[in-house]
């Protein structure tokens, strides 16, 4: 008898709570990094961005998706005002980082790049060492004092998850590593200066599975520490490493949310068309 | 959504989801004939279609296995998402409530052939047929409903299954008396009373498919839900 009470004490012991999952993620619980508001961008007389208001949520991954075409690397693009470089390019609206408008005159480009880091799709490590690769952000903001250099080498690569690949070889070229080595790179090169947001143009679709599955794992890690914004033409990827999607389409924001949820229930068929591949 | 009326643009992926769905059907469509073959050969002492029910449970095994299968080959190969998604998985569970439906229509069957040798009741287990009607047809409008994706229907059964319940309920007290009343016909009460349980978890099984159809047509989870939540949960998008 005394065994069975026991048994039934055992039984309540379980924390049941302790089993389910955590509370679903809301933007409503979210702090704004940076918000877009009424934004709308034109090449020339074709809009390429059409009305787009949209919160991207400090300290978390949030992934756009959509077919080519569908404006979503014009859109990150925007981020850090790499537009700027491309002539013909109109814009109208708010792009707000923590509450300025990123294209107010009064912005430094240089100082808004330092804060919004971007890594691209193609790996791009200059035809340096490896170290000055990394220190590389650092040089042209005027630091050069060997122990600080050092220090910030260390800890970008142990970021980047390259470190233990690559210590041994600091000054080697790093035009020697392979793609995702190179891609991890410059990341760490990214993260040297600290940004405050990471900006990923399809970080990872030049890379093999298993590099892919580092870069991944990566970006788990880093939303510790930046907002990270991803555009992938991999929805699985996108699915795996956002806590938060956008699906755009012809220039459009057409849902925004929770990345499980619009990946089991999406809320507008555009998107359930677009995410089980059908035909629109 | 998963009544999304457009086509996959993976023609294969397309008409795989359209292979597995309408063998989900094959199956609904076995089990009810099992169902009512049990249920005849009961009421009318049929020993040899007793034993055909017993034996075809195996066909709906089968059936079972090989679904699972493939719906575990999709997942693996396709990574479905969104209605997809909740097609292949609403699969994988209804599937399991199927099988478990032959598997009560084989005990039916065994009582059936128990009760066959047995002299037969002045009533000759009218209760029995009442209920086993019903059941029938709740668990024919529950894979109509899986059929055409219709809600409305599934949330139908779910007001079926309340009925089916009590009328097992009152069945189990008519019975009690019997054995009362006189003692010689407990062992064949017994077999009655096994019967009814039977049909009364076929009308839970029917009833949770019901609640997977609405979770992969509207995504939501009614599962340990009463039937008036339920309502709410659908209707009001709660």
């Amino acid at each position: 008898m005394e065994a069975v009470n026991q048994n039934k004490s055992a039984a309540r012991a379980i924390d049941i709570e302790s089993m389910q999952r955590g509370p679903k993620l809301n933007l409503a619980d979210e702090t704004a990094c940076i918000e877009i508001k009424n934004f709308n961008l034109f090449y020339g007389e074709a809009q390429a961005l059409k009305d787009i208001n949209l919160t991207i949520p400090r300290n978390r991954v949030t992934a756009f998706i959509g077919p080519s075409g569908c404006g979503k690397s014009t859109f990150l693009r925007c981020f850090n005002r790499m537009n700027d470089l491309i002539d013909n390019v109109n814009i109208q609206g708010e792009l707000l980082l923590d509450g300025e408008d990123v294209n107010s005159p009064a912005v430094n480009v240089s100082d808004l790049r330092r804060k919004v880091g971007m890594v691209f799709q193609k790996p791009n490590p200059f035809p340096k060492t490896i170290y000055e690769n990394v220190a590389y952000g650092l040089r042209l903001q005027g630091i050069n004092d060997r122990q600080t250099l050092d220090k910030v080498v260390e800890k970008s690569l142990k970021g980047a998850a390259l470190w233990d690949e690559v210590k041994d070889r600091l000054q080697s070229s790093a035009m020697g590593l392979s793609g995702g080595q190179q891609q991890r790179l410059v990341i760490a090169r990214a993260i040297a200066i600290e940004p405050e947001v990471l900006l990923l143009d399809e970080p990872a679709s030049a890379l093999d599975p298993l590099s892919t599955l580092k870069i991944e794992e990566l970006i788990y890690e880093l939303k510790e520490k930046y907002t990270i914004v991803i555009v992938t033409h991999n929805m699985q990827q996108a699915a795996r490493v956002s806590d938060y999607t956008a699906f755009m389409y012809m220039g459009e924001l057409i849902e925004f949310g929770a990345t499980d949820e619009l990946f089991t229930n999406p809320g507008k068929k555009q998107t359930e068309d677009y995410i089980t591949g059908r035909y629109g | 959504m998963a009544t999304n009326k457009s086509q996959h643009i993976s023609q294969q992926f397309e008409k795989e989801l359209q292979d597995i769905r309408s063998r989900v059907l094959a199956m609904g469509g076995l089990v009810e004939q099992q169902v009512t073959n049990a249920m005849e050969a009961l009421v009318t002492g049929d020993a040899d279609l007793a034993r055909q029910v017993i034996s075809g449970d195996e066909d709906v095994n089968k059936l079972d296995v090989s679904i699972d299968e493939d719906c575990i080959q999709i997942i693996a190969l396709r990574q479905p998402t969104a209605s997809d998604l909740r097609l292949v998985t609403g699969i994988l569970k209804t599937i399991t409530d199927l099988e478990r439906i032959g598997d009560e229509a084989a005990r039916i069957a065994r009582m059936a052939l128990n009760l066959a040798e047995k002299d037969r009741p002045k009533k000759n287990y009218r209760e029995l047929h009442a209920l086993g009607q019903h059941v029938s047809g709740m668990l024919h409008n529950t894979l109509d409903a899986f059929a055409r994706f219709d809600v409305d229907a599934a949330l139908q059964v779910a007001h079926e299954d309340r009925q089916v319940d009590a009328e097992y309920e009152s069945i189990m007290r008519q019975l009690m008396t019997y054995m009362m009343e006189d003692p010689r016909t407990i062992s064949r009460v017994i077999d009655m009373m096994w019967s009814a349980r039977s049909l009364e978890r076929i009308g839970d099984h029917s009833r949770n498919v019901a609640e997977h159809i609405i979770y992969l047509v509207e995504g939501k989870d009614v599962r340990h839900l009463s039937v008036e939540k339920m309502e709410k949960v659908v209707k009001g998008g709660e």
